[in-house]
């Protein structure tokens, strides 16, 4: 019987790291799933048929209550996803939290033998990240739902990396006390306290980042919950929560480095560094003019171009925008004309957001084209359409050595023979910053709410004949 | 540190390894799925609140894991059934249904 557990489980860790495998080409993906769903249901089969696993009807509530939050929330919006992955980090960090806390009690009166210094270690590491990921993420799922009482704009306070670093220091210190003397009768009394200042912690870790942080802070997130669910793995002497637990803490890794470096920023800066304040107007100086430009003027402009480059910012997603590019993509693909998309990694509110909300729309992913792989071509572009984006764009980033995004890597949009920007209004950004791009001799403006401009365009190109 | 513990930490160094070179080679359309993918896997931690939940424990210590194999089961079924709803969405062209799995488009 364990021979047949200890196999399912290692099938399982097989069929995780296939269906990641799998995740390389969009051709193959879906197997993925399968594959992790198949590897899941093995799992906790062998592990349900265990003899020692009995109360059946308190696991079968459990788990039907888990399809009954989990079914609404696969069903989100897909502008929601960034929220209810980082919701489901908070709800993977409080699992590790709680069968940490669970263990922890159920040992120290039961068998305390089993409590040795590494297990201990690794289960104070598995509580501490644990607790510590599901605040964070629950602030961080606050901010990007844009909850009332969880401020958009980073919190800032004088000492505040002091004062975090001390508070994880006390509990680190604790930690150590409790996992050198777990049996001591103050230990289970102290060990709350080290939930209480890792369930603060990831508050106060969250509450200085900034919004256009946040793709990062999801994947460092991300990254946090897997490593607690390697340290239960620790715990519980089990190689499938190990492995699992490092493909998840691995691939969070990946993605916080492809969103730092997307922003030319270093992991200490995003996470101490209280970016995206507004910056102070500059007093005086030349009043800038921006140049705009009618439906009609920039419908003939697009009509005599060959290559029309759209780069989609997270404002296209918030005007629910994508149907309507998406028409206009087929307007355009009709003359003959090549349409790309152009896609900076942090195009959107996580990583690879902006490809599903296109894909959304039914565009083909072949269309949709890497920041690094577009730039070389920009000059050949006759038309850049910016619709929603802002700050990757911003040349400023290449030039202004005193701009807050100097340095970060960007789309060459200036580089285009022409360039429509599309835009709301005429304030700053998500990151507070002006863009010079607005006022090149080459770019026209074109004011207003993004589905409706593209609506228009798109009515212009049909031949005014109210296609929709 | 016996050898059992030496083990479980060469499985967390060679998983490690392996995660970073599979996650690498993971498509960039796909960084959003991939997130919800490997939450749901790593959501395997239910077996640890299977096992707490249907121990012969005190109540309270299995409400503990009743809780946390709620979270985890949230987390496995969200988790898959969104990453397999976004990956329907990604098409070559206009004809083509969604890429089904095994097929080559």
């Amino acid at each position: 019987m364990l021979g047949l557990v200890q196999l399912s489980y290692l099938v399982a860790s097989a069929l995780f790291i296939f269906s990641l495998h799998w995740m390389n080409a969009p051709s193959t993906a879906r197997k993925g799933v399968y594959a992790g769903v198949v590897g899941t249901t093995l799992a906790v089969a062998a592990t349900w048929a265990e003899p020692t696993v009995g109360h059946h009807l308190w696991i079968i509530g459990a788990i039907a209550l888990g399809f009954v939050v989990g079914i609404p929330l696969s069903m989100v919006p897909l502008t929601a996803v960034p929220q209810r992955t980082a919701l489901s980090h908070a709800f993977g960090g409080v699992a590790a939290g709680l069968v940490g806390t669970a263990e922890f009690y159920l040992r120290i009166a039961e068998n305390p033998g089993y409590l040795t210094p590494f297990r201990m270690t690794a289960l104070i590491a598995e509580i501490i990240l644990g607790y510590l990921t599901f605040t964070g993420s629950l602030m961080a799922t606050g901010k990007l739902q844009e909850v009332k009482w969880v401020p958009q704009r980073p919190v800032t306070y004088p000492g505040q990396n002091v004062i975090n670093v001390t508070l994880l220091a006390i509990a680190v210190g604790i930690a150590v006390g409790v996992a050198r003397n777990p049996t001591a009768p103050w230990a289970a009394y102290v060990f709350p306290v080290i939930i209480a200042l890792a369930l603060i912690f990831g508050v106060l870790l969250i509450i200085p980042i900034g919004g256009a942080d946040m793709p990062t802070v999801i994947a460092i997130l991300n990254s946090y919950a897997g490593l607690s669910a390697v340290a239960m793995g620790f715990v519980l002497d089990s190689k499938l929560l190990i492995t699992a637990g490092a493909l998840d803490g691995s691939s969070g890794l990946i993605l916080a480095v492809i969103m730092c470096k997307a922003m030319n920023r270093s992991f200490t800066n995003v996470l101490f560094g209280a970016f995206g304040q507004v910056q102070h107007a500059k007093a005086g100086g030349d009043e800038k003019v921006y140049k705009s430009e009618t439906i009609e003027g920039a419908a003939q402009v697009l009509e005599q171009a060959n290559l029309v480059v759209i780069i989609p910012g997270y404002g296209m997603a918030v005007a629910q925008a994508q149907h309507k590019v998406r028409e206009l993509y087929d307007q355009l693909k009709k003359r003959g004309i090549t349409v790309k998309f152009a896609i900076h990694p942090v195009a959107g509110r996580m990583p690879g957001h902006m490809n599903v909300l296109l894909a959304e729309a039914d565009i083909p992913y072949t269309d949709l084209v890497e920041m690094d792989e577009i730039n070389p071509d920009m000059a050949q572009v006759d038309v850049a359409l910016v619709v929603g984006a802002n700050d990757v764009v911003n040349p400023a980033a290449r030039s202004d050595k005193s701009s807050p995004i100097y340095g970060m890597p960007i789309i060459d949009a200036d580089k285009a023979r022409s360039v429509f920007a599309i835009k709301r209004s005429k304030n700053p950004g998500f990151a507070g910053i002006d863009n010079e791009l607005y006022f090149s001799d080459r770019t026209w403006m074109l004011f207003g709410d993004a589905k409706n401009v593209i609506g228009e365009l798109v009515k212009q190109l049909a031949g005014g004949s109210g296609m929709h | 540190m016996t050898s059992d513990m030496w083990a479980t930490l060469y499985v967390f160094v060679l998983a490690s390894f392996i995660g970073l070179g599979v996650i690498r080679r993971v498509s960039r359309l796909l960084h959003t799925p991939l997130m919800s993918l490997t939450n749901a896997i790593s959501a395997i931690a239910v077996v640890g609140a299977i096992l707490i939940t249907g121990g012969d424990y005190p109540l309270r210590i299995r409400i503990l894991g009743a809780v946390a194999l709620f979270a985890s089961m949230t987390n496995i079924v969200s988790g898959f059934l969104i990453t397999d709803r976004m990956l329907k969405m990604f098409k070559t062209d206009d004809r083509s249904t969604a890429v089904t799995a095994g097929k080559h488009s």
